[in-house]
Protein backbone atom coordinates (compact mmCIF):
# COMPACT_ATOMS: atom_id res chain seq x y z
CA UNK A 1 0.00 0.00 0.00
CA UNK A 2 2.71 2.45 1.00
CA UNK A 3 4.61 1.37 -2.11
CA UNK A 4 1.67 2.39 -4.28
CA UNK A 5 1.54 5.84 -2.70
CA UNK A 6 5.28 6.31 -3.20
CA UNK A 7 5.00 5.24 -6.83
CA UNK A 8 2.17 7.66 -7.53
CA UNK A 9 3.91 10.55 -5.76
CA UNK A 10 7.17 10.00 -7.66
CA UNK A 11 5.37 9.57 -10.98
CA UNK A 12 3.20 12.64 -10.46
CA UNK A 13 6.16 14.86 -9.58
CA UNK A 14 8.18 13.35 -12.45
CA UNK A 15 5.52 14.07 -15.06
CA UNK A 16 4.65 17.50 -13.68
CA UNK A 17 8.25 18.61 -13.68
CA UNK A 18 8.66 17.19 -17.21
CA UNK A 19 5.77 19.39 -18.34
CA UNK A 20 7.44 22.32 -16.61
CA UNK A 21 10.71 21.58 -18.41
CA UNK A 22 9.14 21.95 -21.83
CA UNK A 23 6.92 24.90 -20.90
CA UNK A 24 9.02 27.00 -18.52
CA UNK A 25 9.65 30.56 -19.66
CA UNK A 26 13.07 30.81 -18.12
CA UNK A 27 15.53 28.13 -19.30
CA UNK A 28 17.27 28.20 -15.93
CA UNK A 29 13.99 27.11 -14.36
CA UNK A 30 13.69 24.46 -17.07
CA UNK A 31 17.09 23.05 -16.11
CA UNK A 32 16.15 23.02 -12.43
CA UNK A 33 12.91 21.18 -13.22
CA UNK A 34 14.97 18.74 -15.31
CA UNK A 35 17.06 18.03 -12.21
CA UNK A 36 13.88 17.43 -10.18
CA UNK A 37 12.71 15.11 -12.96
CA UNK A 38 15.90 13.04 -12.79
CA UNK A 39 15.71 12.79 -9.00
CA UNK A 40 12.17 11.47 -9.18
CA UNK A 41 13.11 9.00 -11.89
CA UNK A 42 15.90 7.69 -9.72
CA UNK A 43 13.36 7.39 -6.91
CA UNK A 44 11.27 5.21 -9.20
CA UNK A 45 14.35 3.10 -9.95
CA UNK A 46 14.99 2.59 -6.26
CA UNK A 47 11.35 1.56 -5.87
CA UNK A 48 11.94 -0.99 -8.63
CA UNK A 49 14.96 -2.36 -6.80
CA UNK A 50 17.53 -1.16 -9.32
CA UNK A 51 19.47 0.97 -6.90
CA UNK A 52 22.75 1.04 -8.82
CA UNK A 53 21.04 2.47 -11.89
CA UNK A 54 19.26 4.99 -9.65
CA UNK A 55 22.53 6.25 -8.20
CA UNK A 56 24.18 6.34 -11.61
CA UNK A 57 21.23 8.34 -12.92
CA UNK A 58 21.52 10.85 -10.08
CA UNK A 59 25.31 11.15 -10.43
CA UNK A 60 25.58 11.26 -14.22
CA UNK A 61 22.48 13.28 -15.02
CA UNK A 62 22.23 15.65 -12.07
CA UNK A 63 25.95 15.89 -11.45
CA UNK A 64 27.16 16.20 -15.02
CA UNK A 65 24.55 16.70 -17.70
CA UNK A 66 22.20 19.06 -15.87
CA UNK A 67 25.09 21.15 -14.56
CA UNK A 68 26.48 21.31 -18.10
CA UNK A 69 23.09 22.56 -19.31
CA UNK A 70 22.94 25.13 -16.53
CA UNK A 71 26.46 26.28 -17.36
CA UNK A 72 25.66 26.75 -21.05
CA UNK A 73 22.36 28.49 -20.32
CA UNK A 74 24.12 30.97 -18.10
CA UNK A 75 27.12 31.36 -20.43
CA UNK A 76 25.12 32.24 -23.54
CA UNK A 77 23.75 35.74 -23.46
CA UNK A 78 20.43 35.23 -25.19
CA UNK A 79 17.17 37.09 -25.07
CA UNK A 80 14.95 34.15 -24.17
CA UNK A 81 11.79 36.24 -24.27
CA UNK A 82 12.30 36.57 -27.98
CA UNK A 83 12.85 32.83 -28.26
CA UNK A 84 9.33 32.17 -27.02
CA UNK A 85 7.75 33.88 -30.03
CA UNK A 86 6.84 30.69 -31.85
CA UNK A 87 5.34 28.99 -28.82
CA UNK A 88 1.71 29.69 -29.67
CA UNK A 89 2.26 29.01 -33.34
CA UNK A 90 3.81 25.58 -32.84
CA UNK A 91 1.49 24.48 -30.03
CA UNK A 92 -1.30 22.98 -32.23
CA UNK A 93 0.99 20.85 -34.39
CA UNK A 94 3.06 19.84 -31.39
CA UNK A 95 0.00 18.84 -29.42
CA UNK A 96 -1.34 16.89 -32.41
CA UNK A 97 1.88 14.95 -32.90
CA UNK A 98 2.14 14.31 -29.16
CA UNK A 99 -1.42 13.06 -28.93
CA UNK A 100 -1.01 10.76 -31.94
CA UNK A 101 2.16 9.33 -30.44
CA UNK A 102 0.55 8.84 -27.03
CA UNK A 103 -2.45 7.13 -28.64
CA UNK A 104 -0.12 4.77 -30.49
CA UNK A 105 1.81 3.98 -27.33
CA UNK A 106 -1.41 3.29 -25.41
CA UNK A 107 -2.60 1.10 -28.29
CA UNK A 108 0.59 -0.93 -28.19
CA UNK A 109 0.38 -1.27 -24.45
CA UNK A 110 -3.24 -2.33 -24.43
CA UNK A 111 -2.44 -5.04 -26.96
CA UNK A 112 0.70 -6.09 -25.19
CA UNK A 113 0.47 -9.58 -23.83
CA UNK A 114 3.22 -10.83 -21.68
CA UNK A 115 4.90 -13.57 -23.63
CA UNK A 116 7.34 -15.77 -21.73
CA UNK A 117 8.62 -17.25 -24.97
CA UNK A 118 9.35 -13.83 -26.41
CA UNK A 119 12.33 -13.13 -24.21
CA UNK A 120 15.50 -13.29 -26.21
CA UNK A 121 18.13 -15.91 -25.66
CA UNK A 122 20.58 -13.34 -24.27
CA UNK A 123 18.84 -13.40 -20.94
CA UNK A 124 20.94 -12.91 -17.85
CA UNK A 125 18.80 -13.95 -14.94
CA UNK A 126 19.08 -11.72 -11.92
CA UNK A 127 20.66 -13.69 -9.11
CA UNK A 128 18.45 -13.90 -6.08
CA UNK A 129 20.85 -13.79 -3.17
CA UNK A 130 23.05 -10.95 -4.46
CA UNK A 131 22.43 -7.22 -4.19
CA UNK A 132 21.85 -5.19 -7.31
CA UNK A 133 25.24 -3.49 -7.58
CA UNK A 134 27.16 -6.72 -7.19
CA UNK A 135 24.93 -8.49 -9.72
CA UNK A 136 25.59 -5.76 -12.30
CA UNK A 137 29.30 -5.81 -11.59
CA UNK A 138 29.47 -9.55 -12.05
CA UNK A 139 28.18 -9.39 -15.61
CA UNK A 140 29.32 -5.92 -16.69
CA UNK A 141 33.03 -6.68 -16.55
CA UNK A 142 32.77 -10.22 -17.90
CA UNK A 143 29.94 -10.86 -20.30
CA UNK A 144 29.42 -7.25 -21.34
CA UNK A 145 33.08 -6.29 -21.33
CA UNK A 146 33.17 -5.24 -24.98
CA UNK A 147 30.12 -2.91 -24.83
CA UNK A 148 31.55 -1.46 -21.64
CA UNK A 149 34.85 -0.64 -23.34
CA UNK A 150 33.07 0.77 -26.39
CA UNK A 151 31.00 3.07 -24.21
CA UNK A 152 34.21 4.31 -22.65
CA UNK A 153 35.54 4.99 -26.13
CA UNK A 154 32.35 6.91 -27.00
CA UNK A 155 32.90 9.11 -23.97
CA UNK A 156 36.51 9.71 -25.00
CA UNK A 157 35.43 10.73 -28.51
CA UNK A 158 32.78 13.04 -27.05
CA UNK A 159 35.29 14.64 -24.72
CA UNK A 160 37.85 15.24 -27.48
CA UNK A 161 35.12 16.49 -29.81
CA UNK A 162 33.80 18.96 -27.28
CA UNK A 163 37.30 20.27 -26.58
CA UNK A 164 38.15 20.58 -30.28
CA UNK A 165 34.88 22.38 -30.99
CA UNK A 166 35.03 24.90 -28.19
CA UNK A 167 38.75 25.58 -27.89
CA UNK A 168 39.60 28.83 -29.59
CA UNK A 169 42.81 30.69 -30.17
CA UNK A 170 42.34 34.13 -28.70
CA UNK A 171 44.45 36.80 -30.32
CA UNK A 172 44.32 39.21 -27.39
CA UNK A 173 45.38 36.67 -24.79
CA UNK A 174 48.80 37.14 -23.22
CA UNK A 175 50.84 33.99 -23.16
CA UNK A 176 54.43 32.93 -22.79
CA UNK A 177 56.63 32.72 -25.89
CA UNK A 178 59.46 30.48 -24.85
CA UNK A 179 61.70 30.83 -27.91
CA UNK A 180 61.55 34.60 -27.78
CA UNK A 181 62.34 34.43 -24.11
CA UNK A 182 65.36 32.20 -24.70
CA UNK A 183 66.67 34.32 -27.58
CA UNK A 184 67.07 37.43 -25.47
CA UNK A 185 70.68 38.49 -25.05
CA UNK A 186 72.13 40.48 -22.21
CA UNK A 187 73.38 43.15 -24.62
CA UNK A 188 69.82 43.74 -25.89
CA UNK A 189 68.29 44.60 -22.58
CA UNK A 190 71.00 45.67 -20.16
CA UNK A 191 73.33 48.60 -20.58
CA UNK A 192 76.20 49.07 -18.19
CA UNK A 193 76.89 52.68 -17.44
CA UNK A 194 79.69 54.18 -15.41
CA UNK A 195 78.19 56.96 -13.35
CA UNK A 196 80.44 59.79 -12.40
CA UNK A 197 79.84 61.14 -8.97
CA UNK A 198 77.69 64.25 -8.84
CA UNK A 199 76.41 64.00 -12.44
CA UNK A 200 73.87 61.20 -12.66
CA UNK A 201 72.55 59.56 -15.80
CA UNK A 202 71.00 61.53 -18.61
CA UNK B 1 -3.88 -3.23 -6.57
CA UNK B 2 -0.15 -3.61 -6.74
CA UNK B 3 2.11 -1.58 -8.97
CA UNK B 4 2.95 -3.68 -11.98
CA UNK B 5 4.98 -3.36 -15.14
CA UNK B 6 2.11 -1.59 -16.89
CA UNK B 7 2.19 1.32 -14.47
CA UNK B 8 5.84 1.98 -15.20
CA UNK B 9 5.27 1.63 -18.93
CA UNK B 10 2.45 4.18 -18.82
CA UNK B 11 4.63 6.67 -16.91
CA UNK B 12 7.44 6.17 -19.43
CA UNK B 13 5.04 6.57 -22.37
CA UNK B 14 3.68 9.84 -20.98
CA UNK B 15 7.20 11.09 -20.31
CA UNK B 16 8.29 10.22 -23.86
CA UNK B 17 5.26 12.03 -25.24
CA UNK B 18 6.07 15.12 -23.17
CA UNK B 19 9.57 15.00 -24.67
CA UNK B 20 8.20 14.87 -28.22
CA UNK B 21 5.80 17.70 -27.40
CA UNK B 22 8.70 19.74 -26.02
CA UNK B 23 10.62 19.40 -29.28
CA UNK B 24 7.64 20.61 -31.26
CA UNK B 25 6.55 23.56 -29.12
CA UNK B 26 10.06 24.88 -28.52
CA UNK B 27 11.14 24.98 -32.13
CA UNK B 28 13.27 28.07 -31.66
CA UNK B 29 15.20 27.13 -28.56
CA UNK B 30 17.92 24.52 -29.03
CA UNK B 31 18.65 24.21 -25.33
CA UNK B 32 15.09 23.19 -24.52
CA UNK B 33 15.12 20.78 -27.47
CA UNK B 34 18.23 19.11 -26.04
CA UNK B 35 16.51 18.91 -22.65
CA UNK B 36 13.48 17.30 -24.32
CA UNK B 37 15.77 14.70 -25.87
CA UNK B 38 17.14 13.99 -22.39
CA UNK B 39 13.57 13.51 -21.16
CA UNK B 40 12.89 11.02 -23.96
CA UNK B 41 16.05 9.09 -23.14
CA UNK B 42 14.96 9.03 -19.50
CA UNK B 43 11.63 7.53 -20.54
CA UNK B 44 13.48 4.85 -22.51
CA UNK B 45 15.61 4.13 -19.46
CA UNK B 46 12.53 3.75 -17.27
CA UNK B 47 11.19 1.21 -19.76
CA UNK B 48 14.46 -0.71 -19.78
CA UNK B 49 14.75 -0.86 -16.00
CA UNK B 50 11.08 -1.77 -15.52
CA UNK B 51 11.31 -4.64 -18.01
CA UNK B 52 14.61 -5.69 -16.51
CA UNK B 53 13.19 -5.92 -13.01
CA UNK B 54 9.85 -7.48 -13.83
CA UNK B 55 11.28 -10.08 -16.19
CA UNK B 56 14.19 -10.80 -13.90
CA UNK B 57 16.67 -10.08 -16.68
CA UNK B 58 19.76 -8.03 -15.86
CA UNK B 59 20.58 -7.06 -19.45
CA UNK B 60 18.13 -4.15 -19.32
CA UNK B 61 20.04 -2.44 -16.57
CA UNK B 62 23.34 -2.92 -18.40
CA UNK B 63 21.80 -1.36 -21.48
CA UNK B 64 20.49 1.52 -19.38
CA UNK B 65 24.04 2.38 -18.47
CA UNK B 66 25.07 2.36 -22.12
CA UNK B 67 22.13 4.65 -22.94
CA UNK B 68 23.29 6.95 -20.14
CA UNK B 69 26.77 7.04 -21.66
CA UNK B 70 25.43 7.98 -25.06
CA UNK B 71 23.13 10.60 -23.50
CA UNK B 72 26.04 12.22 -21.69
CA UNK B 73 28.15 12.23 -24.87
CA UNK B 74 25.25 13.64 -26.87
CA UNK B 75 24.66 16.44 -24.36
CA UNK B 76 28.35 17.37 -24.32
CA UNK B 77 28.71 17.45 -28.11
CA UNK B 78 25.36 19.17 -28.61
CA UNK B 79 26.14 21.93 -26.15
CA UNK B 80 29.63 22.35 -27.64
CA UNK B 81 28.10 22.79 -31.11
CA UNK B 82 25.64 25.25 -29.58
CA UNK B 83 28.44 27.30 -28.02
CA UNK B 84 30.35 27.41 -31.32
CA UNK B 85 27.20 28.39 -33.19
CA UNK B 86 26.45 31.15 -30.69
CA UNK B 87 29.99 32.44 -31.02
CA UNK B 88 29.60 32.68 -34.78
CA UNK B 89 26.06 33.97 -35.09
CA UNK B 90 25.19 35.65 -31.80
CA UNK B 91 21.92 33.79 -31.38
CA UNK B 92 20.71 30.19 -31.21
CA UNK B 93 17.49 30.34 -33.22
CA UNK B 94 17.08 26.90 -34.79
CA UNK B 95 14.95 28.18 -37.62
CA UNK B 96 17.90 30.11 -39.00
CA UNK B 97 20.07 27.00 -39.15
CA UNK B 98 19.20 25.90 -42.65
CA UNK B 99 22.55 25.94 -44.34
CA UNK B 100 25.94 24.46 -43.63
CA UNK B 101 28.37 27.06 -44.78
CA UNK B 102 30.74 27.02 -41.87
Amino acid sequence: MIENIIFYVFSAVLLTSAVMVVSARNPVHAVLFLILCFFNASGLFILLGAEFTAFILAIVYVGAVAVLFLFVVMMLDINFREMRQGFKRYLPIGATVGLILLAQLVLIMSAWIRDPQGIAKSTVLTPNNVENTRAIGQVLYTQFFFPFQVSGLILLVAMIGAIVLTLRDRKDAKRQRVTQQMDRKISDVIEIVKVESGKGIQ
Amino acid sequence: MTIGLNHYLVVAAILFTIGILGIFINRRNVIVILMSIELMLLAVNINFVAFSVFQNNLVGQIFTMIVLTVAAAEAAIGLAILVVYFRNRGNIAVEDINQMKG
